[in-house]
């Protein structure tokens, strides 16, 4: 048996002993739901930490540093930016308006059916949203660690989960959240460790399993002598790209693809997938069935040139690790997909050769395009005439205000407020969140160029690049890496099902239907809420395999931003808001961000493969515009809705 | 609970709330900041003020950090005057 499955089964069935254990000891609606109120600040200050690192935070962080530079570390700063609104703003409130839900504290003063089931409603969505991209990334470990095929890494996790929350409720998920974020930290100080002194090479060591292969970057001559190799003319999807197609002569008859680079070529990699789709070659290698294409193609990702023309750093600080990634020249992938003219489709992988100065500020990656000075238009659709730069910048600033307000409109880290005594209590360990939280993202920065620089990533997909990183450092590193990955997921889904259960069972069926269940009839009820919610967890899992987790978590933090944060603020800070005016600002703004999600460029390209420029949007990040128009939606509807007079503030509930 | 300490309880939500704020609008004035240059001056971000390491770094950083001080100065802030 492999160490990584190994290692994999103990961690698992650790957490699920743990799980059974304090389950057993909770048994009323106040124990399911918030551990009795006596969790220690501490632990539940790394459970907020357990909560929140979850696999968008640990694998598409990493993976976005590893493929676009800065603009993947900008989510890490916008995650924890967050935070502030949390503690500053919302903790106090929050934890003495409320008794379970979200739903709770926004309906605390008015007892209306109408705010209960809008914030019902806006927790399931937000969750659910929440919920993909963890069974997208438990997929990905799952196909990476064990062979297994997407669909069963998302049942596997599935399953666990919905045990682990229909069992025992929120103190088993708290402790199994403290342990997951302790051991997390620390394995991700241990790989940062381990990157600084092995410093930087320009021929990095790759894996035991995957040995970097170093690719050529060459003069035209070189590539094609005249003697028996022959250049295909343009023909099909080639014509007007950038590269160039050789046939190695009569002998062998294999083909290469070269990228022109000025008066180079630079060696790429090649997927052929033929037009009955049949048959799959990788580099000139037809697949053996059950082999998939990523494990034949190298991996990439290194430097291309060290300041001072040196070959390797030796160890290095954390400060000159950054400076010399500012000073060298870094490989990076693109990939590109052509239809032959015989109607088989290639995809071109190329090396990308990037200025570290440039990695290492925004508009790099996702926001490519942002801080170039050049008047290019988007060229289609509705927004023809829009600049890119403006596109992108919108796109950012949009993104920004979105991770800043989402944290504190999150259900699952809100309902995390009612596991300690008191307000203190939720204080203190709000800042143990935010320090663990921190340290860990400083970490990213390290671990993604790490993965950036070691020819390790896989150059279809950057979803892995921490656990790849992980093996090149040997198999033991690799397996604890995939095992905190998979509990990492374990624990965060766990969360979100049992705040989407909280919703059903307390606000809609107890609160909004009037059901009269006692006790146990309602933690009865969030069972099996929870079981029905983890099906369609698994199923949405499988539904989005191709999505980036950060990116889908950028998406559930601007739908939870847009239909919370509005409430949540005013309730707080205008004496004159209504019932009515709650109502509808929960309900539009969960609309109009899920519309506008829905209609924009992104999801055209990647979830419908539709042209992006026929997209509705000109950008893909919503909060820059439902944010606001929650506040607005707010303010217009208790003005108008004005003779409904807010009682009194109630004492604090202790 | 009597009235005397549920009068307290509010006075301290009161306090905490204030300060709260306050250190608040302090981050949001640097998260602004960072937004700001990033959108409308991309150049500085490229710009190395000490250490070789650029500005868009250091930023990142003091936003990383930044929190962590505001929250250990509340938590002091709030002991602070609950004791007094």
């Amino acid at each position: 048996m492999s160490s990584p499955l190994t290692i994999f089964l103990i961690f698992v069935a650790v957490v699920l002993g743990i799980s059974f254990w304090l389950g057993s000891k909770a048994k009323s609606a106040k124990g399911y739901y918030a551990a009795h109120g006596e969790i220690p600040w501490f632990v539940n200050g790394i459970a907020f930490a357990g909560d929140y690192l979850s696999a968008a935070s640990f694998l598409g962080i990493c993976g976005l540093i590893a493929t676009g530079g800065y603009d993947g570390f900008l989510y890490s700063i916008g995650f924890l930016a967050g935070w502030v609104v949390a503690l500053f703003v919302v903790a106090e409130p929050i934890k003495r308006l409320g008794r379970f839900t979200f739903a709770d504290a926004l309906d605390s003063q008015f007892d209306s059916r109408g705010i209960k089931l809008a914030a019902a409603i806006s927790t399931l969505v937000v969750s659910i949203f929440y919920l993909i991209p963890q069974m997208v990334g438990a997929g990905a470990v799952m196909t990476s660690l064990l062979g297994w095929q997407h669909v069963w890494g998302v049942v596997a996790v599935g399953v666990v989960v919905t045990i682990i929350v229909a069992t025992a409720g929120m103190v088993s998920t708290t402790w199994v959240q403290f342990i997951k974020g302790s051991v997390l930290v620390l394995l991700c100080t241990i790989l940062s460790a381990l990157i600084l002194h092995r410093g930087l090479s320009t021929s990095p060591p790759g894996s035991a399993q995957r040995p970097f292969k170093p690719f050529v970057s060459t003069s035209v001559d070189t590539v094609a002598p005249d003697t028996g190799t022959m250049v295909i003319a343009e023909d099909g999807g080639w014509v007007g790209k950038p590269f160039v197609r050789v046939v190695d002569g009569p002998a062998t008859g294999g083909m290469t693809v070269w990228r022109r680079n000025g008066d180079r070529l630079s060696e790429c990699q090649t997927v052929v997938v033929s037009a009955d789709k049949k048959t799959t070659t990788v580099n000139g290698v037809v697949l053996a069935p059950g082999v998939k294409a990523k494990e034949v193609l190298r991996p990439g990702g290194n430097i291309s040139a060290l300041p001072g023309g040196r070959s390797e750093t030796g160890s290095l600080s954390p400060a000159a690790f950054l400076t010399t990634i500012q000073d060298s020249e870094i490989n990076l992938w693109g990939s590109d997909k052509i239809k032959n003219a015989d109607g088989s489709e290639i995809t071109v992988y190329f090396q990308r050769p990037s200025s570290g100065e440039k990695i290492m500020q925004p508009g790099f990656g996702l926001f490519k395009g942002m801080s170039d000075p050049d008047h290019k238009t988007v060229g289609a659709g509705l927004y023809k005439d829009m600049e890119v730069s403006t596109v992108k910048k919108l796109d950012f600033i949009s993104l920004m205000i979105a991770l800043f307000c989402g944290t504190a409109s999150l259900p699952h880290i809100l309902i995390r407020y009612y596991t300690v005594r008191d307000q203190a209590a939720a204080r203190k360990s709000t800042v143990v969140g935010i320090a663990t939280i921190g340290f860990f993202y400083v970490l990213t920065l390290i671990i993604g160029l790490g993965a950036m620089t070691s020819g390790v990533l896989d150059v279809t997909d950057p979803t892995l690049s921490a656990p790849l990183l992980a093996r090149s450092f040997g198999d033991l590193l690799f397996a604890l890496i995939a095992a905190v990955a998979f509990t990492t997921i374990l624990g965060t889904v766990s969360g979100l099902i049992l705040a989407a259960s909280g919703a059903v069972a307390h606000d809609l069926m107890t609160n909004v239907m009037k059901m009269a269940m006692d006790d146990h009839h309602k933690v009865m009820a969030g069972k099996v809420v929870a079981i029905i919610v983890g099906i369609i967890a698994m199923v949405l899992g499988v539904v989005f395999e191709a999505m980036n987790p950060s990116f889908l978590v950028g998406w559930a933090f601007s739908i939870a931003a847009s239909a919370n944060l509005p409430s949540l603020i005013m309730l707080l800070f205008w004496k004159r808001t209504t019932r009515q005016g709650i109502t509808w600002a929960v309900v539009v703004g969960m609309i109009s961000s899920l519309t506008w999600i829905l209609v924009s460029a992104d999801t055209y390209k990647k979830v419908y493969g539709w042209p992006e420029a026929d997209a509705l949007v000109p950008f893909s990040q919503p909060g820059l515009v439902t944010i606001p128009l929650g506040f607005l939606v707010l303010i217009v509807v208790s003005l108008m809705t004005r003779g409904s007079a807010r009682p009194p503030i109630p004492a604090p509930a202790g | 609970m009597t009235d005397d300490t549920t009068a307290a309880a509010e006075a301290e939500v009161r306090r905490a709330t204030r300060f709260g704020m306050i250190l608040f609008l302090l981050y949001l004035a640097l998260y602004a900041g960072f937004v700001g240059i990033a959108t409308f001056r991309p150049a500085l971000m490229g710009v190395r003020p000490f250490g070789g390491v650029n500005l868009a770094i250091w930023y990142g950083m003091v936003l990383i950090v930044a929190p962590l001080v505001l929250a250990g100065i509340y938590l002091v802030l709030c002991r602070r005057r609950s004791g007094a």
